[in-house]
């Protein structure tokens, strides 16, 4: 109870931003735009070797070596293919810059407070952990992810954490 | 006019900064028994000018300390006093307390006022040695003017017609006699001036100190005979017409008792409150000018030192200071050099990487192009490529900085420390000259101290133990370093008891560490580098401190080198570090293994063969090894190590390519080689994380990335991957 308190407050601070919404599989999600460096099409990447399925590989984007995850292996949500239509969000996080393959990106949408209510414990391939909550609009439902609290966790494996 | 000087505070805190290094390597150079001339005025000068930096600045502090120091320095080389030991570290205690201060100004730190008092002290007392300088009370400062003039009438009077010279220089000569006497100076010809000195000290100050500004052979002495009163009279008023005339007389002495009371206008006789004020604005007037004229006759009489002088003292004293030292401060900044900040440097050479990487780019699509329609075109292409690998091996080289940046700071942590173990240590450097990246030259700092420290405590013994081993007292220390290939080599050598092969080992099984007494010696020495191992019989504070014999490894295993232990018992141990040149850019040789293309950094190579299938040997268990001039090698391949499906899986289809590192040699199979080319170096934990058998990554000639290999690593953890593959059958 306590948590989903903390989570609706958290949710209050930082509503009435703006949010990129974006599909994988039938789910649609939101991020805080701000943390969105740019967006692009999907390109060839180099493969690392023994690194996990979701974590494509790394691209070269204007001199700086990024990795790219593609979101849909990670959560197991819709088909990974790569065509022209692919779309890899490219986020600053804290200063790391990462590439986030999701299947489609729809648009940029205000919510108020009113509008987002808090997670359910249950019910996404996110873990709660990851959520800030449900956005509405109108008949839609956004998946509000705390994106950076997601990109720098243990789970995705993009950052040496500290030797224990 | 008033200019505000805020702006030049980092450039006093950086001269000061290299001033006080500069003094430290002299002080340490210096040979007590018989110091060379040079030397002590080198050093006379390095503490003149940071003196006369602080006081134009305001830092009191500083200047105090300085003028101090400066006072001894000024005796010792004038050969008043004999060098001594105990001088030195007087000198290098102040150094310390200079830097705290100075550290305390530019960094806010805190300073130690106890320890300034200290040293003030210390070198006050050194200085009054010397029976004929008696410590006069100096203050209050103007009403002493009338009463503590020195008559210097009864001294020598000289007169020296210097050569032709700016006449800012002459007139600094006159301010650093009037120490000593009093001065006059009376223009001849063009630039050309005579100055007349009346002092009790010797010709050869006076040469000494004109040394300073001109040859002296271009000067003439005179002795001239003794004045009497009517002379005297004559002289002073031919010279005040003169200097009326020229309007700077301001040499002239305080004996001139008469131009008191006539009020001149020289500035020196103005109210108090009045010269203060000129002091504080700044002023520039002619008038201003007198002023410094007492304070200096107040020095000469008190026998120079100056204790706490009071504030419009010190204002009237950093006036003269300022104009003595900007000049020469300006010139010497222009001519050498110029302090660009690293951030600068860094975007300067990711841009000339980006560069190459678009000619490689440029280079790779004219190559489809026909050679005899497009024949301008590619010999432009050809120039471009030459231009751009030039500005690139320039640029990289701004980075580089000679060892010299680190060895230098040794001396004196060599000498501290000796002193403190009571041993005897001779510190040798040598090929300071050599030049490394400037971002491995700042992170080889920590491992080096610790290496120097670890020869002086565990290495060199103490003398008597030497003598018994019939070796000389004093232990020796070297430090070098040079360029050996692509690498440059790092060596801490000292010729002390060398390793205990038994102690370490005995200390290695007390640790649980897997040892057995058929070592290799080599074997052996690595386990110093196992966390937490010490051998030293007592952990004294030398050796507690810093950094222990892992971290010095794994330090310099993360810049890319590699450290060797060479020792033996009762010669010395030597300590070899071997470092990349550059982190920045490498030669590497392309290969490829399935879809994917690699780097392999060019200085492991050794050569690259298609083996014959005689040559491929199975262990069972241990995978393959290759027989290459008669050596068996490990076969790693790479597609295995990387999980990638190969064109070939037999090593004679494809290529084996032998590397070498740490000494061990390795054949690494790959499906072909693609080509040799420079790359620069990206790091892949910027935006990711470490990769197990990647060192980094570089962007092609076509945009697309390619992943550098860590050769070490993967021959590591191949043998790590035959050793599991043992447990788990």
């Amino acid at each position: 109870m306590a948590e989903i308190q903390s989570n609706t407050a958290h949710a209050s601070e930082i509503a009435g931003h703006e949010y990129l919404a974006f599909k994988l599989g039938a789910e649609e999600y939101g991020i805080d735009i701000l943390k969105v460096q740019e967006i692009r099409g999907y390109e060839a990447v180099t493969r690392i070797a023994n690194a996990p399925e979701f974590i494509k590989g790394v691209i070269n984007l204007r001199g700086i070596i990024i990795p790219v995850v593609d979101m849909r292996i990670k959560f197991n949500l819709g088909e990974p293919v790569y065509d022209q239509f692919t779309v890899v969000i490219i986020l600053n996080i804290n200063g790391r810059i990462v590439g986030m393959v999701v299947d489609s990106v729809s648009d940029v949408t205000t919510l108020t407070p009113e509008q987002v209510k808090p997670a359910p414990e249950m019910g996404t391939a996110f873990s709660s952990d990851y959520m800030i909550g449900l956005g509405t609009i109108d008949e839609r439902m956004l998946i509000l992810v705390n994106i950076d609290k997601l990109m720098s966790s243990p789970e995705m494996g993009l950052i040496d954490q500290l030797a224990a | 006019m008033t200019i505000d000087i805020s702006q030049f505070y980092q450039v006093f805190f950086d001269e000061a900064e290299e001033l006080l290094a500069e003094m430290e390597r002299l002080l340490l150079a210096v040979d007590v028994e018989s110091p060379d001339a040079e030397d002590l005025n080198a050093i006379f000068r390095t503490a003149h000018s940071v003196k006369g930096g602080a006081s134009t600045f305001g830092v009191t502090d500083m200047s105090e300390i300085t003028h101090v120091l400066e006072t001894l320095l000024d005796r010792i080389r004038k050969g008043e006093m004999a060098l001594t030991g105990e001088h030195v570290d007087a000198f290098l205690a102040a150094k310390d307390i200079l830097k705290m201060q100075l550290d305390g100004h530019r960094l806010g730190s805190a300073v130690d006022q106890d320890a300034v008092g200290d040293v003030r002290m210390m070198l006050q007392s050194l200085a009054q040695d010397v029976p004929v300088v008696a410590l006069a009370p100096v203050a209050p400062a103007y009403n002493a003017v009338e009463t503590k003039v020195v008559d210097h009438s009864g001294g020598r009077r000289y007169r020296l017609e210097l050569p032709a010279m700016a006449h800012r220089e002459v007139q600094a000569l006159g301010e650093e006699l009037g120490l000593m006497g009093h001065v006059s100076i009376t223009p001849l010809d063009k630039d050309r001036n005579a100055m007349l000195v009346t002092t009790h000290e010797s010709l050869d100050d006076i040469i000494a100190i004109c040394s300073f500004v001109l040859n002296p052979e271009d000067m003439q002495v005179t002795e001239l005979p003794a004045l009497d009163a009517a002379q005297t009279q004559k002289e002073k008023a031919a010279r005040d017409q003169v200097e009326a005339d020229l309007g700077y007389g301001f040499f002239d002495s305080a004996d001139l008792k008469p131009a008191l009371a006539t009020g001149e206008g020289y500035g020196f006789f103005q109210p108090l409150d009045e010269i203060r004020a000129n002091a504080a604005a700044g002023s520039e007037n002619a008038q201003g000018y007198g002023f410094f004229q007492p304070v200096e006759q107040i020095r000469a009489a008190a026998g120079i030192v100056i204790e706490t002088p009071p504030e419009e003292e010190k204002k009237v004293v950093k006036k003269e200071e300022k104009e003595k030292e900007k000049a020469p401060a300006h010139a010497g900044a222009e001519s050498a050099s110029i302090r660009v900040s690293i951030e600068k440097v860094d975007q300067l050479i990711n841009l000339v990487g980006e560069l190459v990487i678009t000619q490689a780019m440029i280079e790779q699509r004219v190559d489809t192009l026909d050679p005899m329609v497009h024949q301008r075109l590619l010999a432009s292409v050809g120039q471009l490529t030459r231009n751009t690998r030039d500005l690139q091996e320039a640029v990289m080289s701004i980075r580089m900085m000679p060892m010299d940046f680190v060895f230098s700071r040794f001396p004196r942590m060599v000498r501290d420390l000796a002193h403190k173990l009571g041993k005897k240590v001779d510190f040798i450097t040598n090929g300071a000259a050599t030049e490394l990246d400037k971002g491995l030259i700042e992170r080889i700092v920590d491992p080096l101290t610790h290496l120097v420290r670890n020869s002086i405590d565990h290495g060199i013994e103490m003398p008597e133990v030497r003598r018994a081993g019939g070796k000389s007292d004093a232990g020796r220390l070297f430090l070098s370093a040079s360029h050996q290939g692509g690498n440059i080599i790092i060596e801490v050598s000292d010729d002390g008891g060398g390793l205990n092969r038994e102690r370490i080992l005995a200390k290695a099984q007390q640790n649980g560490l897997p040892v057995s007494d058929t070592m290799s010696d080599a074997e052996v020495w690595q386990l110093i580098f196992a966390p937490g191992f010490s051998t030293a019989d007592v952990v004294t504070d030398v050796s507690g401190r810093g950094v222990g014999m892992d971290v010095v490894k794994r330090n310099i295993t993360a810049m890319g080198g590699v450290v060797d232990i060479r020792s033996a018992k009762g010669f010395g141990t030597t300590i070899s570090i071997s470092l990349p040149l550059t982190l920045a850019i490498l030669d590497g040789m392309s290969i490829r293994v399935g879809d994917e293309i690699y780097i392999l950094p060019l200085g492991f190579v050794i050569e690259s063969l298609q083996p014959v299938p005689d040559d491929v040997k199975e262990i069972s268990g241990k995978g393959r090894v290759i027989k290459v001039r008669g050596e068996y090698l490990p076969l790693v391949p790479l597609h295995q190590m990387f999980d990638i499906t190969p064109r070939f899986s037999d090593p004679c289809q494809g290529i084996v390519i032998i590397v070498e590192t740490d000494g061990r040699k390795a054949g690494l199979f790959v499906d072909e080689l693609v080509g040799q080319q420079q790359v620069v170096v990206k790091n892949l934990e910027s935006n990711y994380r470490k990769v197990a058998g990647i060192s980094g990554a570089t962007i092609l000639g076509d945009g697309g990335v390619s992943l550098i290999l860590d050769v070490a690593a993967l021959i590591r953890s191949s043998r790590q991957l035959a050793d599991e593959s043992i447990f788990s059958s």
